[in-house]
């Protein structure tokens, strides 16, 4: 069937979504990542694969670290950088969404970086550009997050390195996470046997056990014996959508404590996608503790980014 | 074809080496570098037979290659570690098989991020003819003229013995 | 204009005919069936042979889109569009700008619409004032003015109170009202069905119980007033099954379904694709199933086209801001057809769905052949193969999600009142 991110030859031609990517293109983006981990570990953290090449993020939904940790990963690559924050320029003077891609593809730009508030602007952009054009997805709506799914399955290969024997419990507002979405697309497609999701009802989408998850509504009977523990980040609207009563109670029923974390596996692992919201989702001394990979999971994040603007940028023997 | 016998090729490069770096001017400030795969193993074994350590690291070059835009990444790359500083040393750098020299430039331009060495000298094993850029190696264990529709590889057996084997597109292969 | 419709498959499912019969047309009536008439001498004579000879079809919602969104289609292009689907009398929303709440804006409407004369054109006119659901419009002045009937188009009332007395103020005169029924606060926002789909694909879904509970508090207060209802465009199994009941206990309602519901699911969003967003949203498989089946069994009285052209640039956006409805006027006939087919039914039960039982909902003459009616005639090829694409469409909305796929069953002529208003091009 017809794979809008595939060329003829099966290659990644735009990354939009983890789901419906087979699992050997997975593995190719972080096997090559782990190159780039090396890389940044240098003093030339500069390798020069996208020389001459220019990369736009278009960033119609605000988020500067997103942006940053990007134009840090094709800088690296030696790619020149536009960046496009179109909620303070052409965008908000009524120009479509098509006009502004036009625009940047007339500037003979090679890649594009999309993050947007709507489901599917990733998808919709990737249909309108020309062959020459790879379009990465940095977040649409709640649909995708191709990028931090990746870095997060990256994030536990390392810590965790047999991803068949593996328990992973996601915390939190999987309702509204395109990174929810996108890890767990991620894990079930590499083959990890127990995904978890736990949440209130409230925060959980219609028919999420279709995706090969094991819903939960008791923190304490989704933590148990985990591996790996993913949260998710809660934001303020929960509350004022009535899907929540306070930060407090959550805090209380569904945050992760260090008496919490101590129903996990001794050695589990925490994670986050950021940004944190301390002492909502989690606690500090969680997320500074030892089991805390949160900022691993920023430095692979370049990693895998380099990884994937590598692999879309390149010929296809 | 008679293909030469790797083992015997590798101790000719290795005095080669070794006596390069008895030079006094070379040999408080030399490093060794292998190019992965078949370079790393060769700089392993001489490695082995110094009597005093020196530095040394593996680079692949796979970031650095020039048909980046043609043929995509390599499906398989190796990490590149160098730990040691670069900058003012003598760097021997050691591949298998020499062909295009591509490789070696590749090599070279990802040595250069590293820092900026005193001297380059390239030892290969097999030099196959067919250098398509003004490099060419100063060490050489022996020269080989291929046909562009043929290729040598370099293996590692179990034991850590080297083997050396010809393959011709669309044919059968013979091994040493 | 005399005009001799010969060997055609007469099938005219309200008076029970399916034959090879003559049709015999003057002064834009039909004076004669199977045998010709004395003293006739056609001025034109169209062969029908091959083609069924059906009454033109009535489709119960059209968005014709004047007065006001002339960018997206005009009264000329959908009305031609219409003749080109064979569709002779169609109801248009009162979801204007401005909103047919004036007597005076419905006269301009069908005014108009006679001027262009491509098909009759019964205007539904707004339930409230400006469709805001507070204020009820004058339904007497209107009706006289040529409403069918009063409509909300896609605002719900949600003021129970207002819904209660726009139903009494309705029944003390015998007016249908036209209602979509949806519960505004569960679909506030929803572009899509709340199910796994929408799940995967981040759209916020409007759960079947919005229609369901809807429909109950419709059916209940039409119950308790006495009103006569249409549902519009059902959209899911348990919309299906209260309609179902509501008929058993005697409660006068009708429904009709949407001809796209028929035939597709949310599955057929796929990668986002915008002509797959309607109003009310693509439901389950299990949803279209019962659809399917409440046609069948006579649950759901009617199919229509939901004609609503949106202009390219609305389209071209990501999905859930991407403006809802799909162009459906010439799609109508193939795909009342398929579902016929698909069910072993038969053409005749499929053009009943689009003649005589939209046409007794909506109280007008038409939808029939019989000496003395008028002669609204659509003559079709029903094995005809043809592509969807834009130059195949006579309306100025290209937006269907049928775009690319072959469709079974072609309009050929349509006659208005004895006036052919559509060839098709050969």
């Amino acid at each position: 069937m017809y794979n809008p991110q595939l060329d003829a030859d099966g290659n990644l031609k735009h990354l939009l979504t983890i789901e419906g990517l087979p699992k050997r293109i997975l593995n190719q983006i972080l096997d090559t990542a782990e190159t780039f981990v090396g890389v940044a570990e240098r003093d030339i953290k500069k390798v020069p694969l996208l020389r001459g090449k220019t990369v736009c993020n278009i960033f119609f939904e605000n988020s500067t670290r997103t942006r940053t940790t990007f134009e840090i990963a094709a800088k690296r690559l030696s790619a020149d950088v536009l960046n496009l924050n179109v909620g303070t320029s052409s965008q908000s003077k009524g120009e479509t969404i098509l006009d502004t891609v036009d625009n940047l593809i007339a500037m003979h730009a090679d890649m594009f970086v999309v993050r947007h508030s709507q489901s599917g602007a990733a998808h919709f952009i990737a249909q309108h550009v020309p062959d020459n054009i790879s379009v990465i997805n940095a977040g649409d709506g709640r649909h995708a997050h191709p990028t931090q799914g990746l870095l997060d399955v990256f994030t536990i290969r390392r810590y965790k390195p047999d991803m068949h024997n593996l328990r992973v419990a996601l915390v939190g507002d999987v309702l509204h996470s395109r990174v929810a979405r996108s890890e767990i697309h991620a894990l079930t497609t590499l083959g990890v046997p127990e995904v978890r999701v736990i949440a209130p009802k409230t925060l959980l989408p219609t028919g999420i056990e279709k995706m090969g998850v094991q819903v939960f509504h008791d923190l304490r009977a989704g933590l148990k014996d985990v591996d790996v523990i993913m949260m998710l980040r809660l934001q303020n609207e929960r509350m004022s959508g009535a899907m929540l009563p306070s930060a407090q109670e959550y805090f209380k029923t569904f945050g992760l404590t260090q008496e919490k974390l101590k129903l996990a596996k001794p050695d589990a692992i925490v994670m986050h996608p950021g940004p944190m919201n301390r002492g909502v989702e989690i606690d500090s001394s969680v997320a500074d503790g030892s089991q805390s990979v949160i900022l691993p999971q920023v430095t692979y994040g370049i990693a895998v980014r380099m990884a994937v603007m590598a692999i879309l940028g390149g010929g296809n023997a | 074809m008679q293909l030469p016998n790797p083992e015997t090729l590798l101790s000719d490069i290795s005095a080669k080496i070794l006596a390069q770096l008895a030079k006094p001017e070379l040999a408080e400030n030399s490093a060794l570098i292998g190019i992965h795969s078949g370079g790393v193993w060769l700089m392993q074994r001489i490695l082995s037979q110094l009597k005093s350590p020196i530095p040394y690291g593996t680079l692949d070059a796979a970031l650095y290659r020039d048909d980046y835009s043609q043929r995509g990444l390599k499906a398989e790359m190796q990490p590149s570690n160098i730990a040691f500083n670069v900058q003012d040393k003598h760097i021997i750098l050691i591949d298998d098989i020499f062909y295009t020299g591509r490789t070696t430039r590749a090599a070279m331009n990802e040595l250069f991020d590293y820092g900026r060495p005193a001297s380059i000298t390239l030892a290969v094993l097999i030099n196959r003819g067919g250098a398509q850029l003004p490099i060419s190696p100063q060490i050489v264990g022996a020269e080989i003229l291929l046909k562009p529709n043929e290729s040598l590889q370099l293996s590692q057996d179990t034991k850590g013995i080297l083997h050396l084997s010809l393959e011709i597109e669309d044919s059968k292969a013979s091994h040493v | 204009m005399k005009i001799h419709i010969k060997n055609g498959q007469v099938i005219d499912p309200k008076n029970n005919i399916n034959a090879k019969q003559d049709i015999f047309i003057a002064a834009g009536k039909i004076v004669g069936m199977g045998n010709k008439p004395a003293d006739f001498t056609a001025n034109q004579t169209i062969d029908a042979t091959g083609l069924i000879v059906s009454p033109g079809f009535v489709d119960l919602s059209s968005r014709l889109r004047e007065p006001g969104s002339e960018y997206s289609a005009t009264l000329v292009t959908e009305l031609h569009a219409a003749a080109a689907g064979g569709v002779t009398s169609l109801a248009c929303t009162p979801d204007t700008q401005p909103v047919l709440d004036e007597p005076g804006l419905v006269e301009m409407l069908k005014y108009r619409a006679k001027q262009i004369n491509l098909a009759h054109v019964y205007p539904l006119g707004a339930l409230t004032r400006q469709l805001n659901g507070k204020l009820l419009t004058e339904m007497c002045k209107l009706t006289e003015a040529g409403c069918v009937g009063f409509s909300q188009a896609d605002s719900a009332i949600t003021d129970t109170q207002v819904l209660w007395r726009a139903c009494e103020y309705a029944a003390t005169f015998g007016y249908t009202l036209f209602l979509r029924a949806e519960d505004e606060y569960l679909a506030k926002n929803g572009v899509a069905h709340d199910g796994e789909i929408a799940s995967r694909l981040g759209l916020k879904g409007i759960p079947a119980a919005a229609e369901g509970l809807a429909i109950a508090s419709i059916l209940r207060i039409a119950q308790e007033t006495n009103t006569k209802i249409h549902l519009c465009r059902l959209s899911s199994a348990e919309g299906v099954a209260l309609v179902r009941d509501a008929k058993k206990q005697g409660i006068q309602v009708t429904a009709d379904v949407s001809a796209q519901h028929l035939h597709l699911t949310d599955f057929d969003i796929g990668y986002f694709n915008t002509h797959a967003n309607l109003k009310p949203p693509l439901r389950s498989q299990r949803d279209k199933e019962a659809l399917c089946a409440g046609l069948k069994d006579g649950t759901i009285d009617a199919v229509c086209s939901d004609h609503t052209p949106v202009n390219d640039d609305a389209k071209l956006l990501p999905f859930a801001e991407a403006e809802a409805g799909a162009s459906g006027l010439e799609l109508l006939l193939p795909l009342a057809l398929k579902w016929a087919s698909h069910h072993k039914l038969s053409v005749m039960d499929a053009l009943s769905k689009i003649t005589h039982q939209p046409a007794a909902i909506l109280g007008i003459a038409g939808g029939n052949l019989s000496i003395g009616s008028d002669a609204d005639i659509a003559l079709f090829d029903p094995e005809q193969i043809w592509t969807v694409t834009p130059s195949q469409l006579s309306s100025q909305g290209k937006n269907t999600p049928f775009l690319g796929l072959e469709m079974l069953g072609k309009v050929h002529y349509t006659l208005l009142h004895g006036q052919i208003t559509y060839q098709a091009s050969h």
